[in-house]
């Protein structure tokens, strides 16, 4: 198993690297480049770009300039905003803790409604529930997100009143009232609809997997053994078909890490949650690019990291991988 | 109710699916050529036969917006914000443009970038898993690496950065960025074909017919051509239902969040980005552009539903030693 992991760990470096030149190269491909916005400053002359140039080393070779980049990204220094001068780093900063915390929550809610809606429906397959379920399943990975969060506001903020304050059921943006800074029921009252559209992909899409991993356990031998040893049908199907069931979602969990940090570009845009999808739009729109470069780069490392993740705990689990 | 969840059952199972049986061997028993077993299969998929149909009448309606009678771009301030009523059968935006024949206009848009991507993505992923499949060593090795660097990165954020890269240049202009966006779209996604394809070479090619072929001295390229490629064009269909569904979601996504196609363009994507504004006091605004995406994209899964259960009856039986 030794040998396993350490070659994929070793493959996953050449791999870092590239990523990295290509982020370089789009970097380099940005229009106008990072002294842009002062080309057309009147207070600025050719003197003073040319010294600005020399500052940022804008006129060493691109070899130098490149490992000069990586150097900083190791470091962590991200360079500072183009508009507003603040180290990235500082930014992302302000932003992850909010987009973990709506994140967190929507994940544990799919799991915690997933896990249970899909063993029961494929134990229970062709009953209605089952029926009901595969087909919200099917149409909730079809449903443009967007869409269904705009559909949420129109109904769960605009046409349904609260019936205590006869204001709005849910607030349609932000992360607290005004008044409520901090508190935890306001909190979780700004999150319900952003969760919601959230985890209808997300459920949709454990369920249909968790349904047919199922299936698949339950129709194997050892499983009729069990049963035509006279083991109460529960005790079958949670000590012995669950855990081989839920082996798969584990690689899928890992997976789906990255977006924890990378947050939900369209829930937070529609809900204005001030996390790191809304930062990423954000910062696209006024083409901020250093931000965007650093947000990809950074999803792209972990992306690299989760895939392996997937493999060592995915051999962790399954000795056929381990041994074979 | 018994086909309807079985259209949803992913194709695997067959133990609980006894009248399975049955039907696999009446349709050998009256089976004509491959193709004509294929396409009985897929017509005893209702729901993707619905789904062909709705694409069908979306597509047609999108072909004849011409003869309707307002123009999806021409503004009318004095009709602005209409319910849908007999003159405007969608109601009007803010704009007083007649939401129908945006619509309509629109569904050439999604149309056209969902099957030119997956067009595009399906040729760019069988070629590199074709050669990565065939060749093997150390052609295999780089290019699917190549693949593993396209699959690490954040495939929205990208496509996000390159619409913000582009956003004021001739490329973004054209035709409201249609041909760009199919490009970039179609270049972010062809890895799971790649991957598929490779698959499929890589179990077919050492098996006795090829080797056969081969002695007779067919050339590689015919060897790729006429004796492996056949094999993957299963997994090829149905994935290009699914990329087409994937590309038609991409897009919309786009342009709701204003990278995408611009605006005076018509799409679905930027009817619900406008129609933010308006959507409580107006919700038909985000209503119907929605509903067609959802529409389109649910009809494309269910015919790659029936694809799938058709061209591979393999799938249907057992996988279990498949993990």
């Amino acid at each position: 198993m030794g040998n396993y992991l350490a070659r994929r760990s070793l493959q996953a470096i050449p791999l870092l690297i590239i990523i990295s030149m290509v982020v370089f190269a789009l970097l380099q491909a940005t229009p106008g480049g990072p002294l842009a916005r002062f080309e057309n400053d009147p207070t600025i002359n050719e003197a003073d770009l040319k010294a600005l140039r020399q500052k940022y080393g804008l006129d060493d070779p691109i070899p130098v300039r490149y490992l000069k980049w990586v150097g900083s990204l190791v470091r962590l220094d991200f360079g500072n905003s183009y508009i507003t001068q603040q180290p990235v780093l500082e930014i992302i900063g302000e932003r992850l803790p909010n987009t973990l915390r709506l994140m967190a929550t929507a994940f544990i809610v799919t799991l915690l409604l997933s896990i249970p809606i899909g063993i029961i429906s494929a134990i229970k397959q062709y009953s209605i529930f089952d029926h009901v379920v595969t087909s919200i399943a099917f149409a909730g990975q079809s449903i443009p997100i967007f869409w269904f969060g705009l559909l949420l506001i129109i109904v769960f903020y605009s046409k349904l009143k609260s019936p205590w304050s006869g204001g709005p059921l849910f607030p349609a943006g932000g992360i607290y009232s005004l008044d409520q800074q901090g508190n935890f029921w306001d909190g979780l009252w700004h999150m319900f609809l952003p969760i919601t559209m959230l985890s209808l992909a997300w459920i949709s899409w454990y369920t249909r997997f968790l349904r047919s991993s199922m299936l698949e356990t339950i129709n194997q031998d050892y499983i009729r053994t069990a049963r035509a040893k006279g083991l109460r049908e529960i005790w079958t199907i949670l000590k012995h078909a669950f855990p081989n069931a839920v082996i798969p979602l584990i690689t899928l969990i890992a997976l789906d890490l990255p977006t924890l940090f990378a947050g939900a570009v369209y829930t937070e845009t529609i809900f204005s949650w001030p996390g790191m999808g809304r930062l990423f739009f954000q910062s696209a729109m006024r083409r901020d690019y250093p931000v965007l470069m650093a947000v990809v780069m950074i999803t792209a490392v972990l992306i690299v990291f989760s895939n392996l993740l997937a493999d060592f705990v995915y051999a962790l689990v399954d000795p056929r991988i381990r041994y074979g | 109710m018994l086909w309807w969840t079985r259209a949803f059952d992913m194709g695997k199972n067959i133990k609980t699916l006894s009248s399975d049986d049955t039907n696999i061997k009446s349709v050998r028993s009256n089976s004509g050529s491959i193709s004509a077993m294929t396409w009985r299969r897929f017509l005893r998929h209702r729901l993707a036969l619905l789904g062909m149909c709705v694409l069908l009448i979306i597509l047609l309606t999108s072909l004849l917006a011409s003869y309707y009678r307002y123009d999806p771009e021409s503004i009318n301030l004095k009709e602005k914000l209409q319910s849908p009523s007999l003159n405007h059968p969608l109601g009007t935006d803010d704009l007083g443009r007649d939401m129908l024949a945006r619509l309509l206009y629109g569904g050439r848009v999604s149309i056209s970038v969902g099957l030119a991507v997956s067009a595009l993505s399906l040729l760019l992923g069988t070629l590199i898993g074709a050669l990565a499949g065939f060749y093997g060593g150390t052609i295999d090795n780089l290019l699917m690496r190549l693949t593993d660097i396209f699959l690490s990165f954040p495939s929205l954020f990208v496509l996000i950065l390159i619409g913000a890269m582009i956003r004021d240049t001739p490329l973004a202009k054209y035709q409201g960025g249609l041909f760009t966006i199919i490009m970039v779209i179609a270049l972010l996604s062809w890895m799971t074909t790649a991957r598929l394809v490779r698959a499929t070479f890589l179990s077919v090619r050492e098996m006795e017919f090829v080797q056969a072929a081969r002695t007779l001295g067919a050339t590689n390229l015919r060897l790729i051509l006429v004796h492996l490629l056949p094999n993957s064009l299963g997994p090829i269909i149905v994935q290009g239902a699914l990329s087409t569904a994937y590309a038609i979601l991409t897009e919309s996504g786009l342009s709701f969040l204003g990278f995408g196609i611009q605006p005076p363009t018509p799409t679905w994507g930027n009817m619900l980005k406008d129609a933010q504004t308006y959507m409580t006091r107006y919700p038909w605004l985000a209503i119907f552009p929605g509903l067609m995406i959802f529409f389109v994209v649910i009809s494309v899964n269910f015919v790659g539903d029936g694809l799938r259960d058709a061209l591979d009856p393999r799938s249907i039986q057992s996988q279990s030693t498949n993990t």
